[in-house]
């Protein structure tokens, strides 16, 4: 049997992109009115707004109880945007009679997220769960310098944080609890 | 040489500054339509998102936008550039694309110029943009620049032979290079006998009006024909070192010329600017539907050349010179000899 006569590309290409333009001036049909508004894939951003993703990449927040200075993520950032100072410390004993802990506290936790590339190393790396990926991501700054948010400002990112979700059914008690 | 002008007696150079001045806003009113329509709209709906809609009701004020961000612009040129011819080349791309309307009618009267060989002009005009380009090119001193330039006067060298074939085809069957002869001979034409729609070129000269469209699309430099402003490889070509206002220049330039080459088209293969001649419409009505009707077939043809613009993917040079050489010319010439052969015949 022949094959069967192919339309040149050419001609698809051309109707393809019609037909994308046509389903978005005329979504209801062709018999409607146009309105591309309703037809459009994309959103008018300041005056709407779409819902990111529970797990997307916003902003990182800090959880300061947990963190340790331990320094992992400072060291494995690429882009060298983490900034920790920290001071050894004594903290009261756990049990009463034992010996007072030595702790870091910390001074300074800054990320600079005007060289932040949102890699997320720090947040796999970090062994102690202080780090924490929040879908927030209006925290745009007129001035640059604005953008390099402190420990405070990145523990207040904390209660915008998801909980875990089980990657699949019969792991829900491996799900990781975000500190609150 | 005097006209009546709504019944009042005007010298002749009175008529040609009217002439000039509606010409002229005509042409930026259609360039600024074709750019809002095609450029912003048209492309933003085949990618399935809704273009600018902040400035003025639906985004309609963003040209003029745009144009007050150039003009606030730094006018900048490189160190080793020889400024003279830097700063002229957008001029000269611009005054070929003006005088390009010179000799398109757009009614009874509606021409600045009616030259007895205005097809040839036209085409003569719209090549000297090519001097322009090329003085753009190496003015810069930026080798993109240069390579955009040679880039761009081999592509519009090779283009414009195929463009003046497929015109020829029409200037044998109408018998004369007039533009306004061209359309009288579309508008008082019969189809096997019919008056009905006239007889409108594309019917007859279908091959030349697709090689004509495509070669158009080469001139305009337009995509996929957009080697010499190739983004990905020559960063903006012969346009790279231009900013503020010698680009904006460029910018109305390229789509006031996309505008006059469609223009022309419809005038050579769609009728121009008559509607057929046994619908009996009077010449004084003309003087006012006639700009409206060439408006509306100019518009819808530019609006082809920009749909396939934005459809396709650029070809590489090679391709570009071959398809022009090796397919475009050969096809124009066979229907150059059967045009004349059916002229003479029938």
């Amino acid at each position: 049997m022949a094959p069967k006569p192919k339309m040149p590309g050419v001609l698809k290409g051309l109707g393809v992109t019609f037909r994308t333009a046509m389903d978005t001036m005329f979504p209801d049909g062709p018999l409607h009115p146009p309105s591309p508004s309703k037809g459009a894939a994309t959103v008018q951003y300041p005056r709407e707004k779409e819902t990111p993703s529970p797990r997307a990449r916003g902003v990182i927040s800090l959880e300061e109880d947990n963190c340790t200075a331990c320094m992992l993520c400072a060291r494995e950032c690429p882009d060298w945007c983490i900034y920790i100072e920290a001071h050894k410390t004594l903290a009261p004993p756990r049990r009463a009679g034992g010996k007072p802990r030595q702790v870091n506290a910390l001074d300074r936790f800054d990320i600079d997220y005007s060289l932040c590339m949102y890699c997320g190393i720090c947040v796999e790396v970090c062994p102690f769960e202080a780090l924490f990926w929040s879908p927030e991501y209006e925290y745009s700054e007129v001035r640059i310098q604005d953008l390099l948010h402190d420990k405070e400002r990145l523990g207040q990112w904390m209660e915008t944080v998801p909980d875990f979700e089980a990657y699949e059914s019969g792991s829900e008690s491996k799900v990781k609890k975000v500190p609150r | 040489m005097t006209h009546t002008f709504f019944s009042l007696e005007l010298a002749y150079w009175q008529q040609t500054l009217i002439k000039l001045l509606a010409g002229v806003a005509f042409i930026l009113a259609l360039t600024g339509a074709v750019v809002y329509l095609y450029l912003f709209k048209f492309v933003s709906f085949m990618q399935s998102r809704l273009g600018p809609m902040e400035a003025g009701p639906y985004g309609s004020l963003q040209l003029l936008a745009e144009v007050g961000k150039w003009l606030q612009k730094e006018d900048i040129h490189t160190e080793n550039s020889d400024r003279l011819i830097f700063g002229l080349a957008p001029a000269v791309v611009m005054g070929s694309t003006f005088l390009m309307f010179v000799v398109i009618p757009a009614g009874p009267n509606a021409v600045i110029a009616d030259l007895p060989s205005g097809i040839y002009y036209v085409l003569a005009m719209s090549s000297i943009s090519v001097i322009g380009i090329l003085m753009a090119g190496w003015a810069s001193a930026n080798k993109y620049a240069l390579l955009g330039g040679l880039r761009a006067a081999g592509q519009l060298i090779a283009y414009e032979l195929p463009l003046v074939l497929a015109g020829l085809g029409v200037v044998i069957q109408a018998g004369s290079l007039n533009l306004q002869s061209i359309v009288a001979s579309q508008s008082s034409g019969e189809i096997f006998g019919i008056p009905a729609i006239g007889n409108p070129f594309i019917i007859t000269q279908i091959v030349g009006f697709v090689v004509f469209m495509i070669a158009v699309q080469a001139e305009l430099t337009q995509t996929p024909f957009d080697m010499p402003i190739a983004e990905s490889e020559l960063v903006a070509g012969y346009q790279v070192e231009y900013t503020g206002i010698r680009f904006l220049v460029y910018f109305i330039a390229e789509f006031a010329t996309a505008v006059g080459f469609a223009a022309v088209a419809s005038t050579l293969f769609l009728g121009g600017w008559a509607l057929p001649e046994s619908w009996g419409i009077s010449d004084d009505a003309m003087h006012v539907i006639g700009p409206i009707v060439i408006a509306i077939k100019a518009v819808l043809l530019v609006g082809v050349v920009f749909w396939v613009r934005f459809s396709f993917p650029r070809f590489r040079e090679d391709q570009l010179q071959r398809l022009a050489w090796k397919f475009l010319i050969p096809i124009t010439l066979i229907n150059l000899v059967v045009t004349a052969v059916l002229k003479v015949v029938l």
